[in-house]
C-alpha cells in the first residue's frame, strides 16, 4: 500500500515538474498563432506572425550568420582540438595538468567573462593595428565572433576526445606498427576510428554551443548580428508574436531531430538485441 | 510702378514653376517611394558595399502592419547593401563605438550626443554635395547649438519627452513630472532606462537645468531618482511599447513619437506634455569617424531625405519631421497632433540637452549606476546573511576534512 | 602513452595563449590601471560601492541553486531508477527545452508573468490576483530555476545511475525509513553530481545579465549587468568593469574550489 503511495507521489512530481519545464513553450506555440499581439487573451486562429518572419530579412540573415559561424567554427575547434589531445596525451604529466587547468578556464569562467576579456584583446589588436599599416584595422565582425566561438569550444572537444584517448588500448596501436603499418597508417585506420565517436560528438557539441551562444557572442559580434543577438534585439522593442512563431519552429525542428535520431537508436539496439539472440 | 514688379514677380513665378517641376523628375521605386532622379543613385551598385546602419530601435518604417520597407527600398534602388542593426540609448551606441567593438557607416545618436561625439573626434564631416536633400531640412533646424554649421550631421527626428498613462488604470491623470513621485502609482510607473532622460525627470522636478554644471548638482538628481525608486515598476527603453500598450503599467515616460504609436495601438492610452516642460530632442543622422564608406554612407543619409521617405519614416514611427516639405504631405491626424507637433506655448518651455563636462558625465554614469544598483533598505542586513553563509560553509568544510582526517588515523 | 608526436598540441599552446591567457592578463591589467594606464587601486575600491549589488547576485543565486538542488534531485533519482531505454527518452525530454535559445524560453516567462499574462487570468478566474510578479527578484529567481535545472539534473542522474539498487534496497531492508536513505545514503553517494550541479548552475546563474534584465524590470541588478553597462551600457568605462570582472572571477574561483574540495574528498573515500 505505501509503496503504492510512493509510486503515485513519484508520478504526480515527474508529471508536475515536466509541466514546468514546458509551460513556457506550451505558451509560445499557442500564442504564435495568435491573432493580436496582446499577451492573454487568444483573440483568433493566424498563421500571419509565420508568413512575416519569413519575410524578415533581418532574422533570416542571422540564421544564416549562426550556422555559418556555427559550422566553420566547430570545423576549426574540432580539429584544433582533436590535435591537441593527442599532443596532450604524450606529453609529461606535469605539463599536462598545466594545459589540463588552463584548457579550464573558458569552460569554469562565467560566460560574460570570457565576452569581454576577448572583446578586449580584439580592442587592443584594433587600436595597435591603426598603427601598423601592414595589419587589417577592422575585424570586429564575422572574424571575431569565429575565433570566439573557437575559443569557447576547443575546451569541449579537448575534454571529449582526451578521455576516450585514455580509455584507448595502447596495444592495439602496437599491434598495428608491430604488423607493418607505419605510424601514420596506424593512426588512421586504428586510433583514428576509435576515437572518432568522441570527435564527433564534440563536434555535435560545439555546433549547439554555437548555434545557442549569446553571451560572448554579444561582446564580439561587432556590427554582425546572429540569431541569437537578433533574438535579443527582438525582445527589446516592441512586440511582435514572429518571435513565439520563431521559437515554434525551432522547437519542431529539435524535437524532429531527437526523434529521429533516437528512433534510429533504439532500432539500431534493438537490431543488436537481436543479432545477440 | 510697384505694379510693375509685381507683374515681373508674377511672372518670374510662372516662368520658374514649370522649370522645377521639370528639374524635379524623379524614379519610382516603389510604388510608394519616389526619389529625385538628378542624383546618382546607382553608382555603387554591383561593387558588393555593405553599408553599416546603426539606429534606435522602432525609428524606421521596416514593412510590417502594411508600411513601406525603407532599407529595402533603398537597396533595391542603390545595389548597396545595408546591414540595419539598432542600440537602445545613447549612451550603449557610444560605449559600443568608442571601445571599438564594432564600426559602423551611418549611426543617428541625439543632439548632445553629437556634440560629445564631435568633440571627441569621433565624427567625420559630411561632404554636402553628396547630401543635396539637405536643402529640405526647415530652416530652424540647421546650424543647431549642437553642431553649429552642421558639419557633422543632418536632423533625422525630432520628439519630445513626456508622461503617456493609461487612462482607464489611473484615477487621477499626472500632469507634471512631480506626479512620477505620488505614492498612488506605486508599482505602476515605467521609467526611461537611460542616466540623460531619467536625470532630465528629475531636474524638471526640482526646477533646475537638465544640463547639470557640478558633480553636486548631478547627487542631488540622482538622489531624487533613488527617492522614486520604490514606486517605479521598472526601468525600460523600447519595452515600454509591449508594457503600456498590453496595459501593464499605469505611468510611463518616454518620447512623443512612440507615445503616437501606442496610442494608435491601445486608445485607453493618453499622452501628457508636463507642466514644467520638456525636452526636445533631436535625433541625427551622422558618419562615425571609423566608416570606410563615407559616399555610400552619405547617399544613404540623403535618401532618407527624401520626401517619400520621409513621409513613410514619419507616419510610421510618428516622430517629428525636420522637413516641411514632409509635414506638408502627412495625413491629416498626424499633421496636426498635439504630441508630435506641439503648440507654441508647449513649445515655448521645452530645453534641449547639451554635451556635458567630462567630469559631470562621468559622475552621472556613477550616480547612474549607483543608483540602479541602490536597495531601498535590506543591503547591509543582506550582506551580513550572505557572510553567515560563507562562514557557515567554511566551517563545515574544515569539519568535514578534520573529520576526513581523523577516520584515516584508523 | 606516448605515441604521438607533441608538436601537435603546439598550435593549441599558441592560440590558448592568444585567446584565455592575454584576454585575461588584459582584464586585469585593466582592472588595475586608470584610463590613462597608470597603476591605481582605484577601480577595485569603487567596487565597494556596488556591494548591494554583489550581494543581492550571490543571494538571488544561491537561492536558485538550492531551490534547483531540491527540485533535481528527486528528478534525477527517478530517472536512474527507469529502464534504460525509458531513462534515454525522459533525458531527452529533460534536454529538449534546454536546446532552444535562453533568450526565447525568459522572454515566455515575461509574457507569462505579466499582469495581464496568463498565470493572472488563471488565478482570477478563481478570485485571486492579480499579483505582480514580474520585475521581482522573485521572477528573476524563477527565470534562473528554469533555466538552469537541467544543468542540476544532468550530473545527478549520472552519479545516482552509478548507485546500485540494491544499496538503496540494502538500506531500506535493515530498517532505514525513507528519510533516512535519502539523507544517509543517496545524498553521500551523489556528492561528485551535486557539486558539479551546484557549480554548473551557481556559475551562470551569479553571471547572468540577460535574466535580471527581462524578468527582473532593471531594478533587480545583478553583477552581469554591472559588468555589461561598463562595457556596452549605460555607464562606458572598461577600467571599472574590468574590476568587476575581476572580482566575479575570484568569487566564482572561490566557489569551485570550495565544491571541488569537496568532490575530491569524496572521490577518495570512494576509491
Amino acid at each position: 500500500m505505501k509503496t503504492k503511495h510512493l509510486r503515485l507521489l513519484r508520478r504526480a512530481y515527474i508529471i508536475l515538474f515536466f509541466a514546468f519545464m514546458y509551460l513556457p513553450i506550451a505558451y509560445m506555440i499557442v500564442f504564435s498563432f495568435n491573432q493580436s499581439k496582446g499577451y492573454s487573451l487568444f483573440t483568433g486562429f493566424t498563421l500571419k506572425w509565420y508568413a512575416s518572419l519569413f519575410s524578415n530579412a533581418s532574422i533570416l540573415r542571422a540564421l544564416w550568420v549562426s550556422l555559418e559561424v556555427a559550422l566553420i567554427s566547430a570545423v576549426i575547434a574540432t580539429v584544433l582540438g582533436t590535435a591537441a589531445a593527442l599532443g596532450i596525451a604524450s606529453m609529461g604529466r606535469k605539463s599536462q595538468l598545466l594545459i589540463t587547468n588552463i584548457t579550464y578556464i573558458p569552460v569554469v569562467n562565467p560566460e560574460i567573462i570570457t565576452g569581454i576579456s576577448l572583446m578586449l584583446l580584439f580592442v587592443a589588436y584594433q587600436k595597435f593595428a591603426v598603427g601598423a599599416s601592414w595589419l587589417p584595422d577592422t575585424i570586429m565582425g564575422l572574424p571575431t565572433l569565429l575565433i570566439a566561438h573557437i575559443a569557447f569550444n576547443v575546451p569541449y572537444v579537448i575534454f571529449n576526445v582526451s578521455p576516450k584517448l585514455r580509455q584507448m588500448d595502447i596495444h592495439l596501436y602496437e599491434a598495428a606498427l608491430d604488423l607493418g603499418c607505419d605510424p601514420k597508417q596506424a593512426f588512421f585506420k586504428v586510433i583514428l576510428p576509435e576515437i572518432s565517436p568522441a570527435i564527433l560528438s564534440a563536434f555535435l557539441i560545439c555546433l549547439t554551443y554555437s548555434i545557442d551562444d549569446f553571451m560572448i557572442s554579444y561582446f564580439n559580434c561587432g556590427t554582425v548580428e546572429t540569431l541569437p543577438i537578433a533574438i535579443y534585439s527582438m525582445t527589446r522593442k516592441k512586440v511582435s508574436p514572429e518571435i513565439y512563431a520563431l521559437s515554434t519552429i525551432m522547437f519542431i525542428v529539435i524535437l524532429s531531430i531527437i526523434l529521429i535520431s533516437n528512433t534510429a537508436e533504439s532500432r539500431r539496439y534493438h537490431r543488436n538485441q537481436h543479432v545477440k539472440d | 510702378m510697384k505694379r510693375f514688379y509685381a507683374f515681373l514677380l508674377a511672372l518670374v513665378i510662372t516662368l520658374a514653376f514649370p522649370l522645377g517641376a521639370a528639374a524635379q523628375e524623379t524614379i519610382e521605386v516603389t510604388e510608394d517611394i519616389q526619389v529625385s532622379a538628378d542624383y546618382d543613385w546607382t553608382r555603387f551598385s554591383g561593387k558588393g558595399i555593405t553599408l553599416n546602419v546603426y539606429n534606435w530601435g522602432e525609428y524606421i518604417s521596416n514593412g510590417s502592419d502594411d508600411s513601406v520597407d525603407i532599407v529595402a527600398a533603398f537597396e533595391r534602388l542603390t545595389g548597396i547593401q545595408v546591414n540595419y542593426t539598432t542600440f537602445d540609448s545613447n549612451e550603449s551606441m557610444y560605449a559600443k563605438l568608442k571601445s571599438g567593438a564594432a564600426s559602423y557607416d551611418v549611426i543617428i545618436p541625439s543632439d548632445y550626443m553629437v556634440a560629445k561625439m564631435i568633440d571627441e573626434e569621433m565624427l567625420l564631416p559630411l561632404d554636402y554635395s553628396n547630401i543635396p536633400n539637405f536643402e529640405r531640412i526647415s530652416e530652424e533646424y540647421r546650424n543647431p547649438d549642437y553642431d553649429p554649421e552642421n558639419a557633422y550631421s543632418v536632423p533625422y527626428m525630432l520628439c519630445t519627452t513626456g508622461i503617456i498613462y493609461n487612462t482607464t488604470m489611473v484615477d487621477q491623470a499626472p500632469t507634471c513630472w512631480a506626479d512620477l513621485w505620488d505614492e498612488q502609482y506605486k508599482g505602476n510607473i515605467l521609467m526611461f532606462n537611460n542616466s540623460r532622460d531619467a536625470y532630465a525627470i528629475a531636474a524638471f522636478k526640482l526646477n533646475r537645468s537638465i544640463n547639470p554644471a557640478s558633480t553636486q548638482e548631478v547627487d542631488e538628481g540622482v538622489e531624487e531618482l533613488k527617492l522614486q525608486k520604490p514606486l517605479v515598476q521598472a526601468y525600460v527603453m523600447d519595452e515600454i511599447f509591449d508594457k503600456m500598450i498590453g496595459g501593464e503599467a499605469a505611468i510611463g515616460v518616454y518620447y512623443s513619437g512612440d507615445a503616437i504609436t501606442m496610442i494608435d495601438d491601445n486608445p485607453d492610452l493618453a499622452w501628457v506634455s508636463p507642466e514644467e516642460g520638456s525636452v526636445l530632442s533631436v535625433d541625427c543622422m551622422c558618419i562615425p569617424a571609423t566608416s570606410q564608406q563615407q559616399e555610400a554612407a552619405e547617399m544613404f543619409i540623403n535618401f532618407m531625405c527624401e520626401v517619400d521617405v520621409g513621409i513613410a519614416n514619419a507616419e510610421y514611427i510618428g516622430y517629428t519631421t525636420p522637413m516641411n516639405d514632409v509635414w506638408e504631405l502627412l495625413d491629416e491626424e498626424l499633421k496636426y497632433s498635439e504630441i508630435a507637433y506641439p503648440s507654441e506655448e508647449i513649445a515655448a518651455k521645452e530645453q534641449v540637452f547639451t554635451a556635458l563636462s567630462e567630469e559631470v558625465n562621468n559622475e552621472l554614469d556613477l550616480k547612474w549606476s549607483e543608483m540602479k544598483s541602490y536597495n531601498e533598505g535590506g543591503s547591509g542586513y543582506l550582506f551580513l546573511l550572505l557572510l553567515l553563509a560563507m562562514l557557515a560553509l567554511a566551517c563545515f568544510n574544515i569539519w568535514r576534512k578534520i573529520r576526513r582526517r581523523t577516520r584515516n588515523k584508523y | 602513452m606516448k605515441i604521438y608526436d607533441k608538436k601537435l598540441a603546439y598550435p593549441y599552446f599558441v592560440w590558448m595563449i592568444l585567446f584565455t591567457v592575454i584576454p585575461l592578463l588584459i582584464v586585469i591589467y585593466y582592472a588595475l590601471t586608470d584610463g590613462d594606464g597608470n597603476f591605481t587601486l582605484q577601480n577595485l575600491l569603487s567596487i565597494s560601492g556596488y556591494g548591494s549589488v554583489f550581494a543581492r547576485s550571490l543571494l538571488l543565486a544561491l537561492i536558485a541553486t538550492v531551490i534547483c538542488l531540491v527540485l533535481a534531485f528527486p528528478v534525477g533519482y527517478f530517472l536512474s531508477r527507469l529502464r534504460v531505454n525509458k531513462q534515454h527518452i525522459m533525458l531527452m525530454l529533460v534536454m529538449l527545452p534546454m536546446w532552444m535559445n535562453f533568450l526565447l524560453r525568459t522572454y515566455a516567462w515575461m509574457g507569462m508573468l505579466s499582469v495581464n499574462g496568463p498565470i493572472n487570468a488563471i488565478l482570477g478566474f478563481f478570485g485571486l490576483g492579480p499579483y505582480t510578479m514580474l520585475n521581482t527578484s522573485g521572477a528573476v529567481v524563477l527565470g534562473m530555476v528554469y533555466n538552469y535545472v537541467p544543468y542540476m539534473i544532468l550530473p545527478l542522474y549520472t552519479s545516482m545511475t552509478k548507485i546500485d539498487q540494491s544499496i538503496v534496497e540494502a538500506a531500506q531492508d535493515l530498517g532505514a525509513n525513507t528519510t533516512k536513505t535519502v539523507l544517509r545514503v543517496l545524498i553521500p553517494m551523489s556528492v561528485p553530481g551535486i557539486c558539479t550541479g551546484i557549480t554548473m548552475v551557481f556559475v551562470p546563474a551569479v553571471s547572468t545579465f540577460v535574466i535580471s534584465r527581462m524578468l527582473g524590470g532593471g531594478s533587480n541588478l545583478l553583477i552581469g549587468d554591472l559588468i555589461e553597462m561598463q562595457f556596452l551600457g549605460n555607464s562606458y568605462n572598461l577600467n571599472t568593469g574590468s574590476a568587476m570582472s575581476l572580482v566575479l572571477m575570484i568569487i566564482v574561483l572561490l566557489c569551485m574550489s570550495f565544491t571541488s574540495s569537496f568532490d575530491e574528498d569524496e572521490m577518495e573515500g570512494v576509491s
